[in-house]
């Protein structure tokens, strides 16, 4: 028998047809839906008189436009100030209502960002082909499932069809063996390979992550390093099943019970790439190697150890390269060969879905625990992913540890990663970033991002600067990576 | 979707690598609900001198005049020339549908991220690549050159200069004949009706949890 990777035996498992120049037809068994992508899809199935092609396939919720803010929250959607941004959850309610498509509405658990919700309700599981109109959806792919964003005309297609019209991409592996050093997280981890391999490292390939390093990483943990696999290019990122795996789905909201549990987690055993399998790409990192991340520039890949200077334009190959520092060292208002520890932040910003899990809400408290935010620091915001993990997190105390550190504690949503509410960044103002993105303007006009670690975050809001977050964490083991 | 056969143009450049999807049609932008009318937002960021509204009339702000797009000479730009790792970041189609309502019909690249590439193709905007050498070469043209057209031809699957100089450029097939036919792909996936129910008989006997699980 021919060897396969997992991406490959997940894609022949979806195979429903294929066109002789390699582009097919791909079932989906899952598809997750949120108010920014979906109106057009919704209204473009109307103007067809076509309906869902299936309907327990679908769930949806509101995340990315509604309010953190608890009063504004419990007016409901009428209480949304933005009345453009209300519009677009009323639409989203309305479709679902219309639909019978089943939704986690605004204030309802169960609500939350839409790659936090799915694999928190075991609305994914492994095996499965999951899309969103979201380029972030690579995160469910932590499950073992091939997940991946899709734009608004396959939103349309997917409800009209329940398939998606596909060519298969190459198979990439990013292997990382060895042992993590204390306070490096999985966040460090996934900056450090995009630092490596770059943003367009992944084009056209899924991205399987290997190694003993993800082996002993939480499921959580995973889904903060394939979260960002589309900022390393690719559309997909995955890690194999194992035990995690099987013990993370149990018992959630979604996932089968009895006799149907026992043959799914059986089935799902075998969703690992087998042994002499060929990847077109293979890329290893050494796990001793890195240290936590700060991102200086403009794109994710523009990250540097927090030990190290901002990088010299002179120090690149290439003319381009070199007017790319040196425009993202303008936007960022720093000067090269400046200690990255010696960067000022005026905001903080500990959510999105890289980190809002529970654990990235643990990682966080366990630095701001006894600590105050600096006076110079105007606003540090820590948004739980979703109802659940504001639940639980409120059931630990960590609200209160947030508090009486001066951090706001939100309701759950995207929130400042994309500032498409009114949580945002003032021009020329920088932020350490739990979230995945630092392009020009990401979170409000004239934003400067700094990308990090949900424990460097908290950290760089004592200290009013980014700093270097171990030697407060060595005193035991991190969340995230579990021992 | 419209169809896209030939198309000959005035090129814009958009010199640097990476632009992403942000920079393309800003988030705030993305809170309608219609497919069109982001044109005027097009590059909001980088065209404007204000930062822009939802809603605003776009004819009375301050424009960048650095920014080619408000420059005589592209004003009736309808091919943008673009560097490599264009339309990264989000999955935003609107984006290409930015660019459709401002007039663009096609964009010539060394790369563009996946997800961006593919939406391209639902709107009737033709994505070419070429090499870098290819593209070092014709933004020198370009801005060596007042007026500089190109003629793109997607059965030939050509960029031809007005001074002779054509690149040839690959693509899908599928891609190719739904662009020329401009087809509607739902209407050909359903057309496959039969095969994704009969897909869906064996999953459920082999797969039965993937099923029923949500209501
Ligand atoms: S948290 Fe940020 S990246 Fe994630 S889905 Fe929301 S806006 Fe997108």
């Amino acid at each position: 028998m021919v060897s396969k990777t997992l991406y490959d035996k997940l894609w022949d498992s979806h195979l429903v047809d294929e066109n002789e120049d390699g582009s097919s037809l791909i079932y989906i068994d899952r598809h997750v839906l949120h108010e920014v992508t979906s109106p057009q899809a919704f209204e473009g199935l109307r103007l067809a008189g076509r309906t869902p092609w299936r309907l327990d396939t679908n769930i949806a919720t509101p995340d990315h436009n509604i309010s953190t803010d608890r009063l504004e929250r419990e007016a409901g959607v009428a209480g949304i100030p933005d009345h453009v941004s209300r519009i677009q959850v009323q639409t989203l309610d309305d479709n679902c209502d219309h639909f019978g498509i089943k939704e986690f509405k605004m204030n309802e658990m169960g609500q939350g960002i839409v790659h936090v919700m799915g694999p928190e309700l075991g609305a994914t599981m492994p095996g499965m082909t999951v899309v969103c109109g979201d380029s972030h959806t690579a995160t469910h792919g932590a499950l073992g499932c091939l997940a991946h964003g899709i734009g608004t005309s396959e939103v349309e297609h997917v409800l009209a069809t329940q398939c998606l019209v596909s060519k298969k991409m190459k198979n990439m592996r990013v292997t990382v063996d060895g042992e993590l050093g204390p306070g490096v997280t999985p966040k460090d981890v996934i900056l450090a390979i995009i630092g490596k391999i770059g943003t367009a490292g992944g084009n056209q390939h899924a991205i399987e992550f290997a190694g003993s390093v993800f082996r002993k990483m939480s499921i959580e943990g995973r889904m903060t390093v394939c979260n960002m696999a589309i900022e390393a290019g690719a559309r997909v990122g995955m890690v194999a099943v194992d035990q995690r795996t099987i013990d993370y789905c149990e018992g959630r909201q979604f996932v089968p019970k009895g006799q149907l549990w026992e043959q799914a987690s059986e089935y799902w055993r075998t969703l690992v790439s087998d042994e002499d399998a060929v990847f077109d790409i293979d890329v290893s990192l050494d796990a001793v190697e890195i240290i936590p991340q700060v991102t200086w520039g403009t794109s994710p890949e523009m990250v540097a150890p927090v030990t190290a200077n901002v990088p010299h334009p002179d120090s690149q190959p290439s003319s381009d390269l070199r007017k790319g520092v040196q425009q993202a060292l303008d936007y960022m208002g720093l000067v090269a060969g400046m200690p990255i520890t010696s960067i000022g932040v005026d905001r903080v910003f500990i959510g999105s879905c890289t980190n809002s899990r529970i654990e990235d809400m643990r990682e966080a408290a366990r630095v701001a625990k006894g600590r105050v935010v600096a006076s110079t620091v105007k606003q540090v915001l820590v948004v739980p992913g979703s109802q659940m993990v504001k639940a639980q997190a409120e059931s630990e105390g960590l609200d209160k540890i947030f508090k009486a550190a001066g951090m706001e504690w939100r309701e759950p949503g995207c929130s400042m990663c994309l500032a498409m509410n009114a949580d945002k960044l003032g021009d020329g103002e920088h932020c350490a970033s739990t979230s995945n993105r630092n392009f020009e303007g990401r979170q409000g006009s004239g934003g400067r991002t700094h990308l990090m670690s949900p424990a460097m975050a908290a950290a760089a809001a004592v200290a009013g600067h980014i700093i270097d977050v171990r030697p407060w964490l060595l005193e035991g083991s991190v969340t995230g990576v579990s021992q | 979707m419209k169809a896209f056969t030939q198309h000959e143009g005035i090129v814009a450049p958009m010199d640097r690598a990476n632009v992403d999807t942000d920079m393309i049609i800003p988030k705030q932008f993305l809170k309608s609900i219609q497919r069109s009318g982001f044109g005027p937002n097009l590059f909001d960021e980088l065209r404007y001198l204000d930062h822009g509204q939802p809603g605003q009339d776009c004819r009375s702000r301050p424009v960048n005049p650095e920014f080619p797009l408000n420059q005589a000479r592209y004003s009736n730009a309808s091919i943008l020339l673009a560097q490599k790792n264009f339309g990264c970041g989000s999955s935003r189609e609107h984006a290409p549908w930015a660019l459709e309502d401002y007039g663009f019909k096609a964009i010539i690249a060394s790369s563009y991220a996946d997800i961006f590439y593919n939406n391209c193709f639902k709107n009737g905007l033709l994505p070419v690549i070429l090499t870098e050498p290819e593209i070092a070469v014709l933004f020198k043209t370009l801005y060596e050159q007042e007026g500089f057209t190109l003629d793109i031809d997607l059965s030939a699957q050509t960029v031809t200069s007005d001074a002779g100089l054509v690149f040839q450029f690959e693509l899908d097939q599928f891609r190719k004949e739904c662009l020329l036919n401009g087809l509607d792909e739902i209407g050909l996936t359903m057309l496959k009706a039969d095969r994704i129910e009969s897909y869906e008989r064996d999953r459920a006997e082999q797969h039965p949890w993937v099923f029923g699980a949500i209501k």
